[in-house]
């Protein structure tokens, strides 16, 4: 496939592995903000040619691992709502609120269907005009345009049965205040590659400005491992600067036809983080001009506060505080298949992929 | 979720400056072909360009140069070791 496989060739990548290891000149903490970067970090192995010296550990950025249990809760109570039908991403089907999961509820009935696009939700709607579809809005910067053009199409096509409950997430601000803990002790950001398409990699200038190594990189392994060098280099030289190693999708100044969709569909609003807590202006909220496709404000939709699953330890993973094997019921009670926190259950989330690829490491 | 992959134009449907109407391009990817939305791709893309598409949505459309450019970052990368990364002993 072009743009992938020369990304993955081995006579690229073999050679930046050898750079890698002699790169760390002075020990290198990381943070890899993205679930997707987890994902391919660990699919490709790279965790076990680290060089010593060199450790990475995951942040916050896998949407419906941070999408808190008082959401899911309110995620469930709409679908049971008789009339209601939810369309959601796949991978929020398991994902346990308080008392089960959505896939419980449509055991008892309730209408969830899996979509690939939000445009699929509003199709949805246009085939099943007796029920009210909900699109259940979990994501960040690179869904959330997609999520307002659909409402705006549903706007000009006046389609009066299709709403979205929007927990949509930005990733600066929230990823700076957790920089603020000193415990963490990161030096260095591998920066989202497609949260950045969409935001640019000028957004991570204010991380720059307190120390950190920025590289902005792929997912394929030549993306990934040279990302590693470049930080090292960086931090290894104390010349912290935002490094752009993905011209082909991300530009410094974003994709700005997506920024003003955006823009006119949503605003900023304080939001609840699994394990963050509530993060001032870190959610984006439908506004009054478009308030009739706003699922909360239809079906008046309160979020009930919820304590998180007994024992899990989702909530510091995802600030990098502990990694899954130290998580009392990793690989216990909490597997794919009967998973607690939802780490476990999202196909990007840290548990699943230190149970998927990291067990014996 | 943040998934994105390069995908061919085939086919492109809709004006970039008209949301009142649909916004569509036919795309294939390792010989499918399905539909996808450019309501918010940053530019306009041509029949034969690549996007990146997310969740059904065109993100960005590639420019030749751009990917030119990417590939030989890394290539020198691989090729060339900058001196400061060299370690004290190391003639390699």
């Amino acid at each position: 496939m072009k743009y992938i496989d020369e990304y993955r060739d081995s006579s690229l990548v073999k050679p930046l592995v050898e750079k890698l290891k002699k790169s760390v000149t002075k020990p290198v903490r990381l943070m890899e903000v993205c679930g997707t970067h987890t994902m391919a970090i660990f699919r490709n192995g790279i965790r076990s040619i680290l060089p010593a010296g060199m450790e990475i550990v995951s942040g916050p950025g896998c949407p419906v691992c941070v999408t808190s249990a008082s959401h899911m809760d309110a995620f469930i109570a709409m679908a049971e709502i008789p009339g209601v039908r939810v369309a959601i991403f796949g991978d929020l089907f398991r994902v346990p609120g308080s008392h089960g999961s959505l896939a419980n509820a449509t055991a008892r009935g309730a209408l969830v269907e899996v979509v690939y696009s939000p445009m699929d939700a509003l199709e949805l709607a246009r085939n099943n005009p007796e029920d009210t579809v909900v699109f259940l809005g979990v994501g960040f910067e690179t869904t959330t345009p997609g999520i307002a053009a659909t409402i705006l199409a549903a706007y000009h096509e006046d389609i009066d049965n299709f709403c979205v409950f929007s927990t949509q997430k930005v990733i600066p601000g929230p990823l700076e205040a957790l920089m603020q803990d000193p415990q963490l002790n990161i030096n260095g950001l591998l920066c989202p590659g497609h949260v950045s398409a969409i935001i640019g990699a000028g957004a991570y200038q204010p991380f720059v400005d307190q120390g950190l190594a920025c590289v902005v990189a792929g997912f394929e392994p030549a993306d990934l491992v040279n990302g590693l060098i470049l930080l090292a280099k960086q931090v290894g030289s104390n010349t912290p600067q935002v490094e752009n190693i993905y011209p082909r999708v991300v530009s410094w100044d974003g994709n700005r036809r997506a920024l003003a969709m955006v823009d006119q569909i949503f605003e900023p609003t304080d939001m609840e983080w699994r394990g963050l807590g509530v993060i001032e202006n870190s959610g984006l909220a439908i506004r009054e001009k478009y308030q009739k496709f706003d699922a909360q404000k239809r079906f008046d939709i309160e979020l009930v506060p919820t304590e998180e699953p007994k024992g899990c330890l989702c909530g510091e993973i995802l600030k990098g505080q502990t990694v899954p094997p130290q998580c009392p019921l990793f690989g216990s009670r909490c597997k794919p298949s009967t998973p607690v926190g939802p780490c476990m259950v999202s196909s990007e989330g840290t548990c699943a992929a230190y149970y998927k690829y990291g067990r014996d490491s | 979720m943040c998934l994105a992959v390069p995908m061919k134009v085939e086919k492109i449907e809709g004006d970039p400056d008209d949301f009142t109407q649909n916004q569509i391009a036919v795309v294939n990817m390792d010989g499918v072909s399905r539909k996808i939305r450019l309501d918010v791709v940053d530019r306009w893309p041509e029949v034969g360009d690549y996007v990146i598409v997310h969740a059904g949505f065109a993100i960005h459309s590639l420019i030749e140069e751009e990917a030119k450019k990417n590939i030989e970052l890394i290539r020198e990368m691989a090729s060339h070791m900058p001196e400061e990364l060299l370690l004290a002993g190391d003639d390699s």
